[in-house]
């Protein structure tokens, strides 16, 4: 599903946030990727969305080779990756349920479609009762939960999540770990960047540990 | 028809349905967000339809100055005035024989007693003249020239030519300030042209100004449309509807504008008309125009948030 072959990144500013980066993830995985803070992870994610490019080596994902991927086909990836973001990156003038449909109105399904998925993927997060709620008046963890229900409403193959229980307490946290392995366990690839080190060893899932823009670590699980 | 081909067909009726659903979608939002910012929005309309109404309005002036002068062109004259020694019997002959001419369509006689009697109740100086002694007019032939004959030089051939027939003293081509009337619109033509041009670039930048800072205010949901897979020509679409709708709305607005001017001219104008006892009746922008109004004002705004859309939107890229 993914496939890092000798990756490396460098910011034009002259920072090296990874160096010969190789991995697989391959389908059907859950993934977790951690390190410290400013170790690279959110770059790994970035070239994974073709948010940035690599400076060498190649990303490959669910078959597209990324280095020889036009901008113009750069919109048809993303629709295949659901992301969630640490911050959520929901739309505040707008209700729970046109944040969650987004993603469908922009592949262009039909309103019945639509009204459909949103709803399931609401009531898989257990938000269906909030659809017409605006964002602000949710707390943290039910925005995250929007976000998630976004990132997965599409149904992609693939599924990224970069700190996604960042600023939620350790109950929330373990609640929305445990959503992310029931995509999982219907076919979707997960990999989610994460820094709390407890929480995601006690899941038994792989870990890519990254140290100052080098893969130190990947594989065994937590067990 | 194999299923597959048949499946691929559904699949493409369904996009083009969805593609029309965005942008009947895209139409609405951007028009309610214009009615949300509803002060801002009509000071943007006013400006733009005003900047349209005045070229519009000029020339609809000019076409209706156009119009007048047509009518004054076409009964281009030549006056022949006789000396004062032809006598009305030796004038009328002197008429009869100039319009057998094939460069002549028509002779009028009109008699140093007509002359008179014309100019006593036409100038007010009715009793000067009384007194008078004798008629200082001479008789007059008003030569009307053939069709053929019309254009500026061949009417001077014709001036030269009636001016050398025997007994004639002087003969006016009484066309030139005609044509300097001619000369003034096709210059104001031009004027309006050159203004329509500079106010259409007013109002393009004016649109793209006002796109620019939509595009400014919506920058993170750009970035979020971006990031779920929303194409270039997605996260396009509302923009390029709020340009419509403001080079539509403006249009209309100078529509308003020229049609209640031409309004409130319409008496004034008419009274005037009538004390030169013209026929003239002001015509406004008509059925074409107005459309062509309404084009070209959606068009303006379709274009002027197409600039600032492909300067402007390109630069928000998730980060």
């Amino acid at each position: 599903m993914i496939a890092f072959e000798r990756v490396s990144k460098r910011y034009p500013e002259g920072h090296d946030a990874l160096t010969e980066v190789s991995f697989r993830v391959e389908s059907d995985e859950m993934v977790f990727l951690t390190g410290h803070s400013g170790a690279g992870k959110s770059t790994l994610l970035k070239l994974i969305m073709l948010m940035e490019r690599p400076t060498r080596g190649q990303v490959t994902v669910n078959g597209h080779t990324l280095n020889t991927l036009r901008p113009g086909r750069i919109p048809q990836l993303r629709r295949e990756i659901g992301v969630v973001f640490q911050n959520h990156q929901l739309l505040f003038d707008r209700t729970v349920y046109d944040n969650v449909a987004l993603p469908l109105m922009i592949s262009g399904y039909s309103h019945r479609e639509i009204g459909r998925r949103v709803r399931a993927a609401l009531d898989k997060v257990g938000l269906l009762a909030r659809e017409k709620a605006m964002p602000v008046t949710l707390s943290g963890g039910e925005q995250q939960r929007v976000g998630i229900a976004r990132a997965v409403v599409n149904k992609p193959s693939l599924l990224l999540a970069d700190e996604p229980t960042g600023n939620l307490d350790p109950a929330l946290s373990a609640e929305i770990m445990q959503l992310f392995e029931q995509f999982n366990q219907v076919g979707v690839t997960v990999l989610i960047a994460s820094h709390d080190l407890p929480l995601i060893s006690r899941l038994h899932h792989r870990i890519l540990t990254l140290r100052q823009g080098r893969l130190i670590a990947q594989g065994g699980t937590g067990s | 028809m194999s299923a597959g081909a048949s499946q691929s067909r559904t699949r493409l009726l369904g996009r083009l349905q969805s593609w029309r659903a965005h942008h009947v979608h895209s139409a609405r939002d951007s028009l309610s967000r214009l009615r949300g910012s509803p002060f801002s929005s009509v000071m943007t309309l006013l400006v733009i339809g005003i900047a349209l109404a005045l070229p519009v309005g000029m020339n609809v002036a000019l076409e209706n100055a156009r119009s007048v002068s047509v009518n004054w062109d076409s009964p281009a004259q030549i006056s022949l005035f006789l000396r004062a020694e032809v006598s009305e019997d030796a004038a009328s002959s002197l008429a009869e024989r100039l319009s057998r001419r094939g460069d002549v369509a028509d002779v009028r006689l009109v008699t140093r007693q007509q002359a008179l009697s014309e100019f006593r109740q036409l100038s007010g100086f009715g009793d000067v003249l009384a007194n008078l002694e004798d008629n200082p007019l001479p008789n007059l032939l008003l030569v009307t020239p053939a069709p053929a004959a019309l254009d500026g030089a061949r009417m001077g051939l014709l001036r030269s030519s009636l001016e050398g027939e025997a007994g004639v003293e002087r003969a006016v081509l009484d066309m030139e300030w005609v044509q300097r009337l001619n000369a003034l619109v096709a210059l104001s033509q031009r004027i309006v042209t050159a203004l329509g041009l500079t106010l259409a670039l007013g109002v393009l930048l004016v649109i793209g100004n006002t796109i620019r800072l939509a595009i400014e205010n919506r920058r993170e949901e750009i970035v979020v449309v971006k990031l779920v897979g929303g194409s270039d020509a997605f996260v396009r679409r509302p923009f390029l509807y709020t340009g419509f709708w403001y080079g539509l709305g403006g249009a209309i607005i100078a529509w308003l504008v020229v049609t209640l001017t031409l309004w409130y001219l319409h008496g004034p104008l008419s009274a005037l008309a009538l004390l030169y006892q013209s026929d003239f009746v002001l015509s406004g922008l008509g059925f074409a125009g107005s459309l062509l109004l309404l084009c070209t004002g959606a068009l303006l705004g379709l274009v002027g948030a197409w600039v600032a859309v492909a300067r402007h939107l390109s630069a928000i890229e998730p980060r």
